[in-house]
């Protein structure tokens, strides 16, 4: 089937999807989707390992969440200013950050992760340890009552939409393009006369404000902003919704993420509830050994060499 | 013709330092505009070293070098290359899971001045295709324009990594051991190649092979222990005593 007539099955397929499955639980699927979209930019393409994606996601829930409930704001500038407020976060984290790599890269991120998470805790608006509580859903565009879960649905499919578009915009453009050069010879790239450690500091900024669009949109849905998406369990559950899906591939992450919203959410359901983190680990542990590259990265190698 | 005119890069007391060890001690080289000039020098001579230093990938424990009358001490390596200094390395430097032809079109694009819009799609750079294509064809490596790099042969890979520099229009290339690691048949070509292109450029480069030196290059400066043992033309340099001694010392 060619990439046109899969497109259209995936668009038919989100339109439906909410009078078959429960629309909470797919919004909620969508939002981490969306986070984990984000977050393989700058580690798929480019090759940075953050482990502090959590402050941008949650940071934006909350910067959402009062700026609606505070301000009254309509919806969607509560989304922007959230979305906005992790772009300037992530800039800030990524100055700093950005001079080193590897192991080091990931340890200031984590470590500027776990500041914002302090503030977070302290800081009084943020409503500590119960979370920012009762969050208006408002109207989209001033017409459309989000309250109506199916309403919100489709507002959140179209947030998702368009982020998802800006990733695979970016990752194919000249800035993508250059980044991808990064990523192959870094060497190589100074030498032909380009400032590196700028196009990954852009590559951060994009990711962190993708990944804040990803974490307003759920303040919105579930009307709360909480401790647990600004914890670095949050950062690390990203990494494995991106490793598990496929790194680097458009829609891998997508994948993973849905893969494990939806263990964690029926998996708590039933006899097994205890034992999410266990079987998550299991399967993380099974994917890094047997498949590298991840759902949709294997997939698509068997689909290459089948031609 | 003034002194600075005739030469495009000159070092004045090039030093470097490590913890100690001096890896290069206070080398002068003045390299002239349209020569072919060759460091070369037994192991751990300090070529590399040189060759890091000029290039800004290390930097200098004292001295200074010069490019075109400007000084260049200070400055960082994508500036130097943006300048017009363009380098290879030991290695093969590729873009190994880019084809052949988006290798070259990554240095084509940098005069473009999109290469930050992450919102523009890069069918947006097919107008570089043309060029890109005739840069291949240059180095004879039009047949492999769609093919990964990583599935290219070393010695094509090399070819490749000129093209790109080339695309850069460099007015000095740095080339670091060309030729290294190559059979017979690749040699001949890439010096072949380097004759080529050097055509209205300098280019400086670190080579271990003798016959590709003798074969190209107007003027060698012989390194021994981080220092200038001598420089002239290959026939002077080939008959100096010293020189032979630095490489023969070695094998006994």
């Amino acid at each position: 089937m060619s990439r046109t007539a899969w497109l259209a099955v995936v668009i038919a397929f989100a339109l439906v999807a909410p009078f078959a499955i429960y629309p909470v639980f797919l919004m909620k699927l969508l939002c981490f989707a969306l986070f984990a979209c984000a977050f393989n930019l700058i580690l798929g393409y480019g090759g940075l390992l953050s482990f502090g994606h959590a402050a941008f996601f949650g940071g934006a829930s909350y910067i959402t969440g009062h700026v609606l409930k505070e301000w009254g704001v309509p919806t969607e500038i509560g989304i922007l200013i959230g979305t906005l407020a992790a772009g300037v976060l992530g800039m800030a984290v990524g100055v700093i950050a950005i001079r080193r790599a590897g192991i080091y890269f990931a340890m200031i991120t984590l470590a500027l992760a776990q500041m914002v998470y302090f503030i977070f805790i302290q800081a009084r608006f943020t409503g500590g340890e119960n979370g920012l509580q009762g969050i208006p859903r408002g109207h989209a565009l001033g017409l459309f009552d989000l309250n109506d879960n199916y309403a919100m649905y489709y507002f959140v499919l179209a947030v998702f939409s368009l982020g998802f578009y800006m990733v695979y915009r970016a990752v194919h453009s000249p800035f993508g393009q250059i980044l991808r050069a990064i990523r192959d010879n870094e060497p190589r790239a100074i030498s032909l006369g380009y400032d590196v450690d700028k196009y990954k500091l852009q590559a951060f900024v994009l990711s962190a404000a993708l990944a804040g669009l990803a974490g307003s949109t759920k303040a919105v849905v579930f009307q709360l902003a909480s401790l647990t998406d600004a914890h670095w369990h949050m950062s690390g559950e990203v990494v494995l919704m991106t490793l598990l899906g496929g790194l680097g591939t458009i829609v891998g992450p997508a994948v993973g993420a849905g893969v494990v919203v939806a263990l964690q959410n029926y998996l708590a359901a039933g006899p097994l509830g205890a034992w999410v983190p266990v079987v998550l680990g299991v399967i993380f542990v099974v994917c890094v050994l047997a498949f590298r590259k991840g759902i949709v990265g294997e997939i698509r190698d068997m689909v290459k060499k089948s031609f | 013709m003034t002194d600075q005119a005739d030469h495009i890069l000159t070092t004045e007391g090039l030093t470097k330092e490590f913890k100690g060890f001096v890896a290069v001690s206070d080398v002068n080289l003045k390299i002239r505009r349209h020569h072919i000039h060759a460091l070369i020098g037994p192991n751990g001579a300090g070529k590399t070293t040189v060759f890091n230093l000029l290039t800004k990938f290390l930097i200098p424990t004292g001295g200074h070098i010069r490019f075109g009358g400007r000084d260049i001490t200070s400055a960082k390596p994508a500036e130097i290359a943006r300048m017009g200094i363009v380098r290879s390395f030991q290695i093969s430097a590729v873009f190994g899971h880019m084809t052949a032809l988006e290798n070259v079109r990554i240095a084509l694009q940098r005069n473009e001045g999109t290469s930050f819009h992450f919102w523009r799609s890069d069918r947006s750079l097919d107008k570089l295709n043309d060029r890109a294509r005739e840069l291949l064809t240059m180095v004879g490596l039009e047949r492999y324009a769609d093919t990964t790099t990583v599935e290219m042969p070393y010695g094509r890979k090399r070819a490749l990594e000129i093209a790109t520099t080339l695309a850069l229009e460099p007015e000095i290339m740095l080339l670091d051991e060309p030729t290294q690691g190559m059979g017979h048949e690749d040699i001949a070509r890439v010096t072949e190649l380097i004759r080529t292109v050097a055509k209205g450029r300098t280019i400086l480069m670190v080579e271990h092979n003798l016959g590709v030196v003798s074969a190209l290059c107007d003027r060698i400066t012989v390194l021994q222990r981080g220092a200038i043992l001598t420089e002239g033309t290959y026939a002077e340099v080939s008959t100096d005593p010293r020189v032979k001694e630095a490489y023969m010392g070695r094998a006994q």
